[in-house]
């Protein structure tokens, strides 16, 4: 049952809502980190799937957690622009070998696979934390949740994604 | 005609990802300056009853520290009620109170974004109104933003939007409450003219100006003060009564008199 790729990321889907709807939205760590795990979806999202509809569903996600979290379409934002650029990202880091065929993250190394977690999540971090306040007088407020959320954030979807290693892709 | 279709063909995944930011573009600058959206927020039947669900666990944890802030403010209660003065010509009686109270329990606080919001389990059903007041047994907690049948959302005084009329205690000396999305324990006090003797530690309740709160109501102490760049008005570090990372029983204030004030304050405006 659980080699339905379908299935695989409804499920996922869902638990990651739960997590971050119930339990990493009310973190508060020193009153202001909260890390934005839903990420790992976009991380983990299969690769030659059609794209139109990754960006549809990573809309679906943000609103999903923006109505959760009373955060009006930023997490939306954020999801949706994470899921545009994530071929360019991936492009970067792999080089030309994630065009092919027979690429799969087993071929790349671990350090590959987690500066481009780390990519993802800071890009996360940057569009929601600056449209959430969108004030040029807070630039070191922003900057200092990009700095912090991103970094707990990143432990956490490291911890995450090695519990919950994906074997089949 | 060929190539224009070829084009948006090619480019549909951009054309894609530009409408979705858009759209939420749109929906989260528009609450910039307007109201939160009034059909999503989690005060809809399937967030609401998430929340609600899992509050009801989580509220077990806490029922003895619960339990003793309540026991705390019906002492202080009782303490006035046992040395009240008499009230001359005046009964207890329906028709001659001005504010009603109706306890709420919080399902869902927020403190740690710029705009806070907090979802709280009573609804239309319990006649609460988009801007009731709500407080909580320490003093001010926010403003009720939408309503859905069953929860309500409360505009936290943690929110940019936020603009609360508040004064010094036991003075008419009176200014506006704002939050600087910096501190979640510190709010800030503006438009108190430079005139006014302060001093840290001074009391900050509500102001006699809004319809929503009634007078009176504590808010927080004087942290610190400095002028404004103008020279003219302070600007005055408070911090709160509440800890608002910590908030489990609200009160909700509806001014009976409301409908009336806002009557009489839109006709004097019409006749200028």
């Amino acid at each position: 049952m659980l080699n339905n790729p379908i299935l695989i990321n409804i499920l996922r889907f869902a638990l990651l809502v739960i997590a971050q709807i119930l339990i990493f939205n009310q973190l508060n760590f020193f009153g202001f980190i909260n890390p934005l795990v839903y990420v790992l979806f976009i991380y983990w999202y299969p690769l030659r799937e059609n794209r139109a509809f990754f960006l549809l569903i990573s809309f679906f996600l943000g609103f999903v957690i923006d109505v959760f979290s009373d955060t009006m379409a930023l997490h939306a934002l954020a999801t949706v622009t994470l899921a545009y650029s994530r071929p360019i990202l991936m492009r970067f880091i792999f080089g030309a070998n994630y065009e092919l065929q027979g690429f799969t993250f087993k071929n790349a190394t671990r350090l590959q696979r987690m500066t481009y977690l780390l990519l993802l999540i800071v890009l996360q971090q940057i569009i929601f934390f600056s449209f959430e306040i969108l004030s040029f007088g807070h630039i070191l407020l922003i900057l200092k949740k990009i700095l912090f959320t991103s970094f707990v954030t990143f432990i956490f979807c490291v911890l995450l994604s090695s519990l919950f290693a994906v074997e089949n892709e | 005609m060929q190539r224009i279709i070829n084009f948006i063909l090619e480019y549909r995944n951009a054309f894609l990802y530009a409408f979705l930011a858009l759209v939420s573009l749109i929906f989260t600058l528009r609450s910039h300056s307007y109201h939160q959206s009034k059909f999503f927020n989690s005060s809809k039947w399937i967030s609401g009853s998430v929340y609600n669900a899992s509050s009801n666990i989580k509220d077990y944890f806490k029922l003895r520290e619960e339990n003793e802030r309540l026991a705390t403010e019906n002492q202080r209660l009782r303490y006035q009620l046992f040395n009240r003065l008499p009230m001359v010509g005046r009964t207890l009686d329906s028709s001659n109170i001005d504010y009603e109270v109706i306890f709420a329990r919080v399902t869902k606080n927020s403190f740690a974004s710029p705009r806070n919001y907090l979802t709280i389990d009573k609804g239309l059903k319990d006649s609460i109104k988009q801007d009731m007041g709500v407080i909580t047994t320490k003093g001010i907690l926010g403003i009720v933003e939408n309503t859905s049948q069953n929860y309500a959302i409360v505009q936290s005084i943690l929110n940019t939007k936020s603009i609360i009329n508040a004064k010094i205690k036991n003075t008419n000396y009176f200014g506006s409450l704002i939050w600087d999305a910096k501190k979640y324990d510190v709010v800030q006090l503006i438009d108190i003219p430079r005139l006014v003797p302060l001093t840290v530690g001074d009391t900050i309740v509500t102001g006699a100006m809004s319809s929503i709160f009634p007078e009176n109501i504590p808010i927080g102490v004087i942290k610190k003060y400095d002028l404004n760049q103008a020279k003219s008005f302070y600007n005055i570090d408070i911090a709160l009564f509440n800890d608002m990372a910590n908030i489990k029983n609200v009160y909700i204030i509806k001014n009976r008199n409301k409908a009336e004030v806002l009557e009489l304050e839109k006709s004097t405006n019409d006749v200028e």
